[in-house]
């Protein structure tokens, strides 16, 4: 199956009762694959009218408890912006796959690139945003969608799933039912014997408890700078503290939810970090220079954002220079030089459609001590 | 809904405070003398707001409340009711989030969730200083100079009864009936919008003459909209989703495969086949995938083709690997198929690069570039094969060349993809090119 099935069958998997997306490819066959599997089980899939519908009619969807996913590509993401910025305002937890291909603008449909990976942490308005998990094939595409919806259900946020083409539209033999599974998490309900606030931090993620609407308690969600009742706020220190809330729940709470793989190599001095589907390029590259003598150590993100930095400065530790390799004209690169001050990092990317080579990854190490 | 619920919905510790005289006032009222006779309470009831001084009214009511981003409220709302069916669901949205939220008007209408749209219809843009909305009246004096005498106002009635609403209705917030009309709305089972006209006292009054009085005589000219739109009858959006739901067929849980035969070779085979649109090019890469699996082997596959899928190239990039596969990319084919001149073309570059222990099967009426690989031909014509059947010959071909797939495996391979007449005529076809 490719990789867009496989997030189709663990949103599935997972409870997920809600879909609503705009055909785009390389994200269509997410969209087909729901289209198969939750309308027999009683789940809805919608078509929205563009893309910034098919976002409101999951938070809307959300919002009446149930667990919600949309997937597009980049032209999407980019009109998924204002909503992506009140699922994270209003805490509504949402799965959002976005099938990254080759940019800027429409770019190229069928040509995979890594070229949204800041704009999931940036491209909304505020400066905050929610947790971005990536995977490197098939099998993560699973997985890691699981992960997801326990995610968006614990930290109440959205929860990007961040493909791409060569992934989601790439047919992988793969044994599903071998795959590992997470044991599943639903949002919590607030108990009968406190009065509610719908945005007091409650649960151990600092997350408020979730009352759905149509619900006996009475539930407000609001896109309006708002305090602990949902209602307007103008207390400077009331809309801080909400917005900061926001930002730490997940960032104080990454140790708990960062994906990687990480093969360290005794004596090596670089070492590689990659992730998505480049990673796969990475992981040949470093196994033929390391049998060819060359030492590289190789780490592979699966949580990108927020920056799992003791993952990375765990993995820096003892050697003597960092090589990004990514596919784009440098973004996650940034994080690594902020979180690594003490090392040279270097970059390797592209961005023209193709895969990057193995070949092209171990020059790049020869190149990165220099 | 019989039980007369005598309270009301209103907030009492957020009472309505628009400007005095504010026509939303009086819409305050009727949604809540309606709700009330309704028998609905609060827990019953999702308001969902937009942006603006219509952006303000789940605040004044205990009900469940979603107020989100400007010209979005159908949206939520749409996604609210159809995952909580038995919530009474109303969006109010001002002229403003109409014009901005076209889309999604128009998109209710046609789609008929069972919802409530209350135009805030004041003709002007309140919050922000007058400017002029998609409903103001070309001879208007408003907050941004003369660019409302450039465009045409929209008649939302009528737009949306053309876009498939299945209720509208077009009056005055202050039409002594507005406490039933709203009521009426409710009580359809589908979508109602209901443009409401009133006046906005802090901005366009200050320099329009307008009161109930004009706007009674302005609604007078138009067609009438009065509710039920009888061509446009028809379920709700949840009602015709379930019964066409119920007849969908769930996918089928992906099969696995179990190793049957030996594969020829324990190294990394990458097969391109390049051909054209209709040579059925994708299907033969997914042969040469379940042969694998047959084999025991690990397999990825990528195709190209062009958004014109019935015309242009078609390429499909295929590993079988006896190890899990790392990178899905092609380095160095072990098998080239050239059924085409487009795919060929796709691919030209590849062929000087081409090692000697490459096999090339290529159709004599396609040329290719200069290459060391081991190349030969097959006259599709003299075997009498079709274009359509290029591929799945050539696959038999290769099978025949037994380097990287057997016929044991091909034929696997036939049998795990096709059933019946077209598993017949597969097999005849790989006889057929293989004789």
């Amino acid at each position: 199956m490719e990789g867009n099935e496989a997030v189709g069958w663990a949103a599935y998997e997972a409870g997920c009762r809600f879909f609503a997306g705009y055909p785009i490819t390389p994200a269509t066959t997410v969209y087909n694959t729901v289209l198969r599997l939750l309308p027999p089980v009683g789940g809805m899939v919608v078509q929205g009218e563009d893309e910034i519908a098919s976002m409101g009619l999951c938070l809307g969807a959300s919002m009446s408890g149930l667990k919600a996913m949309t997937a597009t590509s980049g032209p999407g993401i980019s009109l998924y912006s204002e909503h992506i910025s009140l699922a994270v305002a209003g805490e509504i937890p949402l799965v959002i796959v976005d099938v990254m291909r080759l940019g800027p603008s429409t770019g190229a449909a069928t040509r995979g690139a890594d070229g949204d990976v800041q704009f999931l942490r940036w491209g909304n308005s505020g400066g905050i945003s929610g947790i971005v998990l990536c995977p490197v094939d098939v099998k993560d595409c699973f997985t890691l969608t699981m992960e997801a919806f326990n995610l968006a259900e614990i930290y109440r946020c959205p929860v990007f799933v961040a493909s791409n083409k060569e992934i989601g539209m790439t047919r992988e033999s793969v044994d599903l039912a071998a795959l590992p599974r997470p044991k599943l998490v639903d949002r919590v309900g607030p108990p009968a014997d406190e009065p509610y606030l719908p945005f007091e931090p409650k649960t151990e993620a600092q997350a408020p408890y979730f009352a759905p609407m149509g619900g006996e308690i009475l539930s407000r969600q609001t896109s309006s700078g708002h305090g602990p009742d949902g209602y307007l706020a103008i207390d400077p220190n009331v809309l801080e503290s909400q917005a900061k809330r926001l930002k730490d729940k997940l960032e104080d709470n990454v140790g708990k939810f960062s994906f990687y793989e990480y093969d360290r190599v005794d004596g090596a001095e670089t070492l590689l970090i990659s992730y998505g589907v480049t990673a796969r390029a990475a992981r040949r590259a470093t196994a033929q220079l390391n049998a060819e003598g060359k030492k590289v150590s190789h780490l592979i993100l699966k949580t990108l954002w927020p920056v799992p930095e003791k993952v990375i400065l765990e993995a820096a530790a003892g050697h003597r220079n960092i090589l990004v390799v990514e596919m784009n004209l440098g973004q996650y690169v940034r994080e690594v030089e902020r979180v690594v001050k003490d090392k040279p990092v270097s970059f390797y990317g592209r961005m023209n459609g193709q895969l990057i080579k193995p070949e092209e990854i171990k020059g790049a190490v020869h190149d990165s001590g220099k | 809904m019989t039980l007369e619920n005598k309270a009301s919905l209103i907030n009492e510790n957020r009472p309505p405070a628009f400007c005095p005289g504010c026509g939303h006032d009086r819409v305050v009222k009727g949604l809540d003398e309606a709700l009330i006779g309704l028998g609905l309470k609060g827990d019953q009831v999702a308001l969902v707001s937009d942006i603006g001084c219509s952006g303000l009214f789940d605040t004044f009511f205990s009900t469940h409340a979603f107020h989100g981003l400007h010209g979005r409220a159908l949206t939520y709302a749409a996604g609210i009711k159809l995952a909580s069916p038995e919530t009474t669901v109303i969006a109010t949205m001002g002229d403003g989030g109409l014009g901005i939220g076209g889309a999604h008007v128009l998109s209710a209408c046609r789609r008929n969730v069972d919802m409530v749209l209350l135009v805030l219809n004041n003709f002007n843009f309140g919050m922000t200083g007058g400017q002029f909305s998609a409903t103001t009246p070309p001879d208007a004096q408003v907050g941004s100079a003369f660019l409302n005498r450039l465009e045409k106002p929209v008649d939302i009635g009528q737009v949306a009864a053309a876009a498939g609403a299945t209720y509208v209705r077009r009056c005055s917030a202050y039409d002594k009936n507005l406490v039933n009309y709203i009521r009426e709305g409710i009580e359809h089972k589908g979508f109602a919008v209901l443009d409401l006209w009133n006046v906005c006292t802090g901005r366009f009054v200050k320099r329009n003459k307008i009161n109930p009085k004009l706007i009674e005589e302005r609604l007078s000219l138009l067609p009438p909209l009065e509710g039920a739109v009888e061509a446009n009858a028809r379920p709700d959006y949840a009602t015709a989703y379930a019964k066409e739901a119920g007849a969908v067929s769930r996918l089928d849980a992906p099969v696995s495969y179990d190793k049957q035969v030996d594969p020829p070779t324990d190294k990394r085979q990458e097969v391109l086949i390049l051909g054209s649109a209709g040579q059925r090019v994708v299907t033969a890469g997914e042969l040469i995938c379940l042969a694998g699996l047959a084999a025991g082997l690990h397999a990825t596959q990528k195709s190209e083709y062009n958004i014109t899928v019935l015309r242009g190239p078609s390429v499909a990039e295929l590993i079988l690997s006896p190890i899990e596969i790392d990178y899905t990319g092609i380095t160095a084919p072990t098998a080239v198929l050239a059924l085409a001149k487009d795919g060929v073309i796709r691919r030209k570059a590849m062929f000087a690069d081409l090692s000697a222990d490459c096999i090339v099967l290529k159709a004599t009426d396609v040329d290719i570039p200069e290459t060391a690989a081991r190349v030969r031909e097959i006259d599709f014509k003299a075997l009498k094969i079709k274009d359509q059947d290029r591929s799945l010959a050539g696959l038999a071909m290769l099978a025949e060349d037994g380097e990287t797939l057997t016929m044991a495996m091909l034929d696997l391979a036939l049998g795990l993809r096709f059933k019946g007449a077209v598993l017949e005529s597969a097999r005849t076809l790989v006889a057929q090119a293989t004789a």
